[in-house]
């Protein structure tokens, strides 16, 4: 927040001096472009995961950070864009980028739907009846023959001769993957600067008070649910075409929604770049404890662990630690 | 004049108790009619049903000539009637500007966010809280957080504003900077209903008073006129120190 009245104008003047701004762009060009140099298969997978985990951690961070509300199966929004786009592309013959867009088109409006019949719940019970949208969708999706039931979908290997080939197809996926990033946390930065993150952050803070104050609690919620669904659901689209197979346990693995809870936590639910560095952060530890041979498999256990530290002892995660520190840190990191 | 706000009928019950009785009366523009009534009397009620918190069991709101009753309290707020609550309800990890900017957001003007913040600033300065803006709301005195209470709603512009208890709690000082305050807003033309216990000050400020008990109308009139009713000395339980009082403030 401005200090000077002088600089308290009309918010939307100000983007291109918040250096938060610039720091996504910069940031999204640095994934993409750290992998290309020497050619590095390998920094590019872990980016790649890291991205996949920015972008479900920023876009849960809407709800959780700004709303306040926790979603416990954010995660469904991944896998059912991930089996839309895989299906689109192998039983209708799709181009990738259209049946990513399509499952991120469909999974957002049945988010609205679902949005306004479980957004009139509120704390844990809204949290259970995330878990159970997840549960209720992977159990159709077992018995959904068209999707292959429990034994998933294989992509046809022939689906990647488009893109010029298996390794042009993975750089494509990366630049994609890094992209929906990108427009993810743009997506947490224009929001938190709108009329309608304000409406959002009223409501998490007090939502009884916001409804008072006039803010549409219903439809900004839902709106706020729907529109935190369809960039997860794009990445779940590229993320499953890369992996040529898509089967429920992977698509619907409640394990991922905790751990980008955890994410959101440790970054600082609320701000918008908390949830990218909490998520860069906790990719790197993953994988330090997947080579490590003490810890293999070890990282929910200590997902866990952390998000019990977190809730305890730092409830603002590292950027609310930093703004504890350093107070002015607060406007140039938001 | 021509009535800003009707009631007519409401009823309320919670369980066997019926918290607001068959209530009606009336508010013309430009007034300030002051609220009275022992605790538990349905004043707090009253102003939930009015501001669509509760849903009436029977009766009808009307608003400007529209009937509100039963709306959500998000449409009410935007038809151009604020409130204030008893209990403070702080956006606590917000700025008080930024508080007072969901107040002018979503109220009866429903701004964008660029002129929000220029009206925010303007209700923070009536209130006298504009030289802590960028303070967050938690950490606001309970003096404060009435004030950004009261600067909330004013930021919405709105057409009448429902004060519940917003002197309570505060020092003398404390309440005859808010009387000013009050005063200042209606000179801007906002229609004013308020509950309060603090006799003198409503006495004073109001144009005519309603004394609610056990969630009926026991009187209606003058200030003078209310204090000198005797079923009004009695409600309050004969108490004589306040009964003397009721006559000093008149």
């Amino acid at each position: 927040m401005p200090q000077g009245p002088a600089a308290r104008g009309d918010p939307r003047a100000g983007v291109l001096r918040r250096p938060t701004f610039w720091l996504i762009g910069l940031a999204t060009a640095a994934f993409a472009l750290a992998p290309l140099v020497g050619d590095d298969v390998q920094l590019r997978e872990s980016l790649l995961l890291a991205s996949v985990y920015i972008t479900l951690a920023s876009n849960l961070n809407l709800m959780l950070g700004y709303a306040g509300y926790i979603n416990f199966g954010s995660i469904v929004f991944f896998g059912l864009g991930g089996y839309i786009c895989v299906w689109l592309m192998n039983a209708h013959g799709w181009p990738l980028a259209a049946a990513a867009l399509a499952g991120g088109v469909c999974v957002s409006g049945l988010a609205l739907l679902f949005g306004l019949g479980i957004l009139r719940l509120r704390g844990a019970f809204f949290a259970l009846s995330t878990i159970g949208v997840n549960e209720a969708i992977k159990a159709f999706v077992q018995n959904f023959d068209p999707w292959g039931g429990s034994s998933g979908l294989y992509l046809s290997t022939t689906l990647f001769q488009p893109l010029g080939g298996p390794m042009r197809a993975l750089w494509i996926i990366y630049f994609l993957l890094v992209a929906t990033m990108g427009v993810s946390l743009y997506l947490s930065f224009f929001v938190k600067s709108s009329k309608f993150g304000l409406g959002l952050l009223a409501i998490g803070q007090n939502e009884d008070a916001a409804a008072v104050l006039g803010v549409p609690t219903p439809r900004y919620k839902a709106l706020a649910y729907s529109a935190s669904a369809f960039l997860p659901a794009v990445a779940g689209g590229l993320y499953f075409f890369k992996s040529a197979f898509i089967q429920p346990a992977d698509a619907f693995d409640l394990s991922l929604s905790t751990e980008a809870i955890v994410i959101v936590m440790l970054g600082g639910q609320g701000t918008i770049i908390g949830p990218a560095l909490g998520a860069y952060l906790y990719e790197e530890l993953r994988g330090w404890l997947l080579v490590s041979e003490t810890f293999s498999n070890f990282q929910l256990v200590i997902a866990g662990a952390l998000l019990l530290v977190i809730v305890l002892f730092a409830p603002g995660g590292l950027m609310g630690w930093l703004y504890g520190r350093w107070p002015r840190l607060r406007r140039v990191l938001e | 004049m021509t009535a800003l706000l009707e009631l007519d009928g409401l009823t309320k019950s919670f369980g066997g108790v019926r918290a607001v009785d068959g209530l009606s009366f009336t508010l013309a523009e430009g007034e300030i009619l002051g609220l009275i009534g022992p605790n538990g009397a349905g004043k707090s009620t009253l102003f939930n049903l009015i501001n669509g918190v509760f849903a009436p069991d029977a009766g009808r709101v009307m608003f400007r000539g529209i009937d509100i009753t039963g709306e959500a309290p998000y449409r009410v707020a935007r038809s151009g009637l604020a409130r204030t609550h008893q209990i403070v309800q702080p956006l606590a990890d917000m700025t008080v500007l930024e508080n007072c900017t969901v107040g002018a957001c979503f109220g009866r003007e429903s701004l964008a966010l660029g002129a929000a913040r220029d009206a925010a600033l303007e209700a923070a300065v009536l209130v006298g809280l504009d030289d802590r803006l960028a303070v967050p709301a938690s950490q606001l005195t309970i003096a404060g957080k009435k004030r950004l209470e009261l600067a909330r709603a004013l930021a919405a512009r709105p057409a009448l504003l429902l004060l519940d208890e917003v002197l309570a709690g505060l020092n003398p000082a404390e309440v005859d900077y808010m009387i000013g305050v009050i005063r200042r807003i209606r000179e801007r033309g906002i229609t004013i209903l308020m509950i309060e216990h603090l006799m003198q000050a409503i006495m004073s400020l109001s144009d005519r008073i309603v004394v609610l008990n056990s969630g009926q109308k026991l009187a209606e009139g003058l200030p003078a006129e209310v204090a000198n009713n005797p079923a009004v000395i009695e409600a309050y339980l004969g108490d004589p120190s306040l009964a003397a009082e009721l006559h000093g403030g008149s």
